[in-house]
C-alpha cells in the first residue's frame, strides 16, 4: 500500500464518520461538527494528492487547504451564529424541529 | 542513556496522550482517566528531572533539536525543542506542582459528576504548558500558548451551569486574546524581519547575535528600535497571560473554576507562561539597552508595568472578602514583582521568584481548597473562622505558605526570592520608583495575609458550615505537606550567600561567600522591618480583637468606608472597561445592525415594494384581461407544484440524506463506469 492509498483510506474513514455524525445526530452543533469532519477529509485529500501525486508543484495543495481552512473558520462562525438564532427562536437546537420552511 | 534535547518532546507528549485517553474513556471509568493523568505526569516529572540533570552539566549552552514542520516553496517552516537550565527548571517545577495538584484533585473533585472530563482537561492544560516550556520556536510556543488559553477556558468554565463561571471563562479567554493579538503581530513582524522563528539555531536563530544586531540596528519612526517594538508586542502577550495591569481583570474572575484549577492556573502554569516568555526572549528585550538614542527601552516598560501591577494587586487584595479572591489578587501582585525583576535586568531573580511562588501559592490555593471542601463550599472569610483546632494540618501548612508569601525572614523561600528582586530593583540605575512600589507592596502583602489567616482560622466559627468543618483525607493533606516543605526549602537554593540557582540559570560561575549576605544588609533590614510593620498592623487590626459575628464590620471599613468600598469593587476596573471598551463594542454592533436593518434592509424592502407594485399592476391587467384561458394551465402548474413541494420537507436531515445517497450513486457511476 502506498502512502497515497493510506491517506485516502484515512480520509474516506474520516468522511464516513463525519457523514454518519451529520446524519444521525439531532443536535445542530454536532451536525456542524460532522460537516467539519467531512470538510477536513476533503482537505486531507488535497494534501495527499498534492504530496504524493504525479507532479508535486511547490505549494498548490497547501494553498488550497489554507483557503479551505479559512473558509471553514468563517463558515463555523456563520453556522454557530445561525444556531444561536435558531435557539432564540425555538428554545432548543434540535434540527428536526427547525422545519418551518417546509413546502 | 543520556537525556538530550531530542528526547524533550516526550515531556509534553505524555500528558497529551493521557488527555486523549481520558477523552476516549467511558464517563463512568474514573480510575482510568485520573490514573493515566497522574501516571503520565509522574513519568514527565522523572523525565524533567533527567532533563535538569543533563542541562546542569552544561548550563551555559542551549541544546536544540530542530526539525522541518512543512515546506512551503523554498523555505521550510522549522520548529524545535530547546534544552537549557531555564526550560529544565521550569519543567521540573510544573510537573512536580502539577502532579501534587492532580493528586489533590482526586479528593477535591471526588463527588463531581464530570470527574473524568476534569482530569482530561487538566492533562491537556499541563501538556500545553510543558509545550510552551520546551519550544525552541516562537511559533511552536505560540501554538502551545493558545492551547493553554483553550484549556484554561475549559477549566475556568468547568462548572458551566453556573452563569458566573461561564462568564468568567469567556472573560479570561477574551481578555488574554487581546494580549495574544500583540504576540501574534510581534511573531509575524519578527518573521518578516529575520526570516526565522527559531530561538537558537547554531547562530541563525532570532535570539542569537546576528539577528539581534540586525534588529537593534533598524530604527522605526520616532527613533524606536525595531527590537523594542517587537519586544513590546511580545510583551503584550505576557501582559494578558500573566494578568498584568491593564489586563489583570480576568485573573480574579478565574476563581470561578474549581480550586485545584485556580492552583494550577495561578501557581504553576498559565500565569507563569507570561513571565517565562519574557525570560525566554530576554536577549531580544535587552538588546536595546545598549542604545542610548532610543526614546524608550523595552525593559523600562516591563519594569513600570510590573511595579504598577505589584502595588495595585496588593492594594485591592486588602479589600476582598473571598478567600480565593484575596489569593488571586496576591498572585496579580506577585506576578508584578516578577515582571519588575525582569524589567530591572535580573531575569534570574524573576525565575527564582516564579519557582518559589509556584510552590507557596499552590500551597495556599490548595489550602484554601481544603478549607472550602471542608466548609461545604463556603468561601467568604467573614463566615469562616475557628478552623485552627479542627484542621490542624491545613492550618499549619497554610501558615507556612502565608509566611513564605509575606516574606518572613530567613526560613521561608519567599523572603529570599523577594530580597533578590528588591536588590535588583535597588541596583537599577534608571529609576527607583519600582523599588518603592515593591517595598510598599511588601507591607501590604504581610498585612492582607495576616488578615486572611486571622479571619479564616482564628476566633469563633461564624456559620454552620465552619462549625462542622473537619480535616480532609490524606490524599488532600499530603500534597499540602510536600508543598509546604518546598515553600521552606526552595529558598536556600538562591540566597545571596550561595546563589546556586541564579548561577545555574545564567550559566555563570558560582560565587559563594557569606560576605555577599552582608553587602545588601541595609536593604534587607529595611524589608524585614517592613514585613514586621505589615504583620504587626494586620495583628493589631484583626488579630487583637477577633471577629465574633459575620455581620461585624471590618475595622478598616469603619475607619475608611469609601476606600474599602472602592477596593472591594476592585477600583472599578471592570466598570471602566464596560463603560469604554464594552460600550464601544456595543456601539459598533448597534451601528452594524442599524446599517444592516435600515440601509441594506431598506434597499431590499424598496425593491420588494417595487416588485409588489408591478405585481399589482400586472394583476389588474391579468384579472381584467387575460384571466380566462390561463386558469386551467395554472391549475395544472399548481398541482405539480404541490407534488414537488412535498419533497421540500424543511428537514435539513432529509436533504442531507438525499445528498449523501446522490453522492454515493455518483461515485458508483464514476467507478463502475470506468472513469478515472
Amino acid at each position: 500500500m502506498t502512502p497515497l492509498h493510506l491517506c485516502l483510506l484515512i480520509s474516506s474513514g474520516l468522511f464516513c464518520i463525519g457523514l454518519t455524525g451529520a446524519l444521525a445526530r439531532s443536535n445542530t452543533i454536532l451536525v456542524l461538527l460532522g460537516i467539519e469532519l467531512m470538510l477536513n477529509a476533503a482537505n486531507l485529500n488535497f494534501i495527499a494528492f498534492w504530496r504524493f501525486g504525479p507532479a508535486p508543484s511547490p505549494a498548490n495543495g497547501m494553498i488550497f487547504v489554507l483557503f479551505a481552512i479559512a473558509v471553514a473558520a468563517a463558515e463555523a462562525a456563520v453556522g454557530l451564529a445561525l444556531i444561536i438564532a435558531v435557539y432564540r427562536h425555538q428554545k432548543n437546537i434540535r434540527l428536526q424541529e427547525a422545519n418551518t420552511l417546509r413546502g | 542513556m543520556t537525556f538530550t534535547a531530542n528526547h524533550l518532546w516526550l515531556i509534553p507528549t505524555l500528558p497529551l496522550l493521557a488527555a486523549g485517553l481520558g477523552a476516549l474513556a467511558p464517563s463512568k471509568d474514573r480510575r482510568l482517566a485520573a490514573g493515566s493523568a497522574i501516571v503520565a505526569m509522574a513519568i514527565s516529572f522523572v523525565l524533567a528531572c533527567l532533563a535538569l540533570q543533563s542541562a546542569l552539566q552544561a548550563p551555559a549552552t542551549h541544546a536544540v533539536a530542530n526539525f522541518a514542520w512543512f515546506d512551503l516553496g523554498a523555505s521550510p517552516m522549522r520548529l524545535g525543542f530547546l534544552l537549557d537550565p531555564l526550560t529544565a527548571f521550569m519543567c521540573v517545577m510544573v510537573t512536580f506542582v502539577g502532579l501534587l495538584i492532580f493528586i489533590f484533585s482526586l479528593g477535591y473533585m471526588q463527588a463531581d459528576a464530570n470527574f473524568k472530563q476534569f482530569f482530561c482537561f487538566l492533562s491537556l492544560f499541563a501538556a500545553a504548558m510543558l509545550g510552551v516550556l520546551v519550544a525552541n520556536s516562537l511559533l511552536l510556543l505560540f501554538i502551545c500558548w493558545e492551547l493553554v488559553g483553550l484549556a484554561s477556558y475549559l477549566l475556568i468554565g468547568f462548572w458551566f451551569h453556573k452563569p458566573s463561571a461561564a462568564a468568567a471563562a469567556k472573560k479570561a479567554f477574551i481578555t488574554t486574546r487581546i494580549g495574544d493579538l500583540g504576540l501574534l503581530l510581534g511573531l509575524l513582524w519578527l518573521y518578516d524581519a529575520t526570516g526565522s522563528l527559531l530561538f537558537y539555531d547554531g547562530g541563525q536563530g532570532v535570539l542569537e547575535n546576528t539577528a539581534l544586531a540586525a534588529l537593534a540596528g533598524q530604527t522605526l519612526g520616532g527613533g524606536l528600535a525595531l527590537s523594542t517594538a517587537i519586544g513590546l508586542l511580545i510583551f503584550c502577550g505576557a501582559i494578558g497571560k500573566s494578568g498584568q495591569f491593564p489586563l489583570h481583570v480576568w485573573l480574579p474572575d478565574a476563581m470561578e473554576g474549581p480550586t485545584p484549577v485556580s492552583a494550577l492556573i495561578h501557581a504553576a502554569t498559565m500565569v507563569a507562561a507570561g513571565v517565562f516568555l519574557v525570560a525566554r526572549v530576554y536577549p531580544l528585550m535587552q538588546i536595546d539597552a545598549a542604545l542610548a538614542a532610543v526614546p524608550v527601552h523595552a525593559l523600562t516598560v516591563v519594569a513600570f508595568i510590573g511595579a504598577i501591577t505589584a502595588l495595585l494587586g496588593a492594594f485591592i487584595a486588602c479589600g476582598q472578602n473571598d478567600i480565593k479572591r484575596v489569593l488571586a489578587f496576591s498572585t496579580v501582585s506577585q506576578l508584578g514583582y516578577m515582571m519588575l525583576a525582569l524589567g530591572v535586568g535580573s531575569w534570574t531573580a524573576a525565575i527564582f521568584h516564579l519557582l518559589t511562588h509556584a510552590f507557596f501559592k499552590a500551597l495556599l490555593f490548595l489550602g484554601a481548597g481544603s478549607v472550602i471542601h471542608a466548609a461545604h463550599h463556603e468561601q467568604d472569610i467573614r463566615l469562616l473562622g475557628g478552623l485552627r483546632p479542627k484542621m490542624k494540618i491545613t492550618f499549619a501548612t497554610f501558615a507556612i505558605g502565608m509566611m513564605a508569601l509575606s516574606g518572613v525572614p530567613f526560613l521561608f523561600s519567599g523572603f529570599w526570592s523577594k530580597e533578590a528582586i528588591l536588590h535588583a530593583a535597588h541596583a537599577w540605575d534608571v529609576s527607583h520608583l519600582p523599588l518603592y512600589a515593591g517595598l510598599a507592596a511588601v507591607v501590604l502583602t504581610a498585612f492582607y495575609m495576616t488578615r486572611l489567616v486571622a479571619e479564616t482560622f482564628l476566633g469563633q466559627p461564624r456559620s454552620a458550615a465552619a462549625e462542622h468543618a473537619h480535616e480532609n483525607s490524606a490524599v488532600m493533606t499530603i500534597p499540602l505537606i510536600l508543598l509546604a516543605l518546598g515553600a521552606i526549602g526552595l529558598g536556600f537554593l538562591g540566597t545571596p550567600a550561595w546563589p546556586w540557582l541564579q548561577a545555574r540559570l545564567s550559566g555563570t560561575e558560582l560565587h559563594s561567600s557569606l560576605h555577599h549576605l552582608m553587602e545588601g544588609s541595609g536593604l534587607m533590614l529595611l524589608s524585614i522591618g517592613l514585613v514586621g510593620v505589615g504583620l504587626g498592623l494586620g495583628w493589631w487590626l484583626y488579630g487583637r480583637r477577633l471577629r465574633t459575628t459575620a455581620e461585624a464590620r471590618d475595622p478598616l471599613v469603619v475607619t475608611a468606608p469609601q476606600v474599602m468600598a472602592a477596593l472591594a469593587n476592585r477600583l472599578g476596573f471592570d466598570e471602566l472597561y464596560a463603560a469604554t471598551v464594552g460600550r464601544l463594542n456595543h456601539f459598533t454592533a448597534t451601528l452594524a445592525q442599524g446599517i444592516d436593518r435600515w440601509v441594506l434592509g431598506g434597499l431590499v424592502n424598496f425593491l420588494a415594494q417595487l416588485g409588489v407594485f408591478s405585481g399589482t399592476v400586472n394583476r389588474q391587467l391579468d384579472e381584467d384581461g387575460l384571466n380566462g384561458g390561463f386558469d386551467q394551465i395554472s391549475a395544472s402548474v399548481r398541482g405539480s407544484g404541490q407534488r414537488y413541494a412535498q419533497a421540500q420537507t424543511g428537514e435539513a436531515h432529509g436533504y442531507l440524506r438525499v445528498m449523501a445517497v446522490a453522492f454515493i450513486v455518483l461515485a458508483l457511476v464514476l467507478v463502475l463506469g470506468g472513469a478515472r
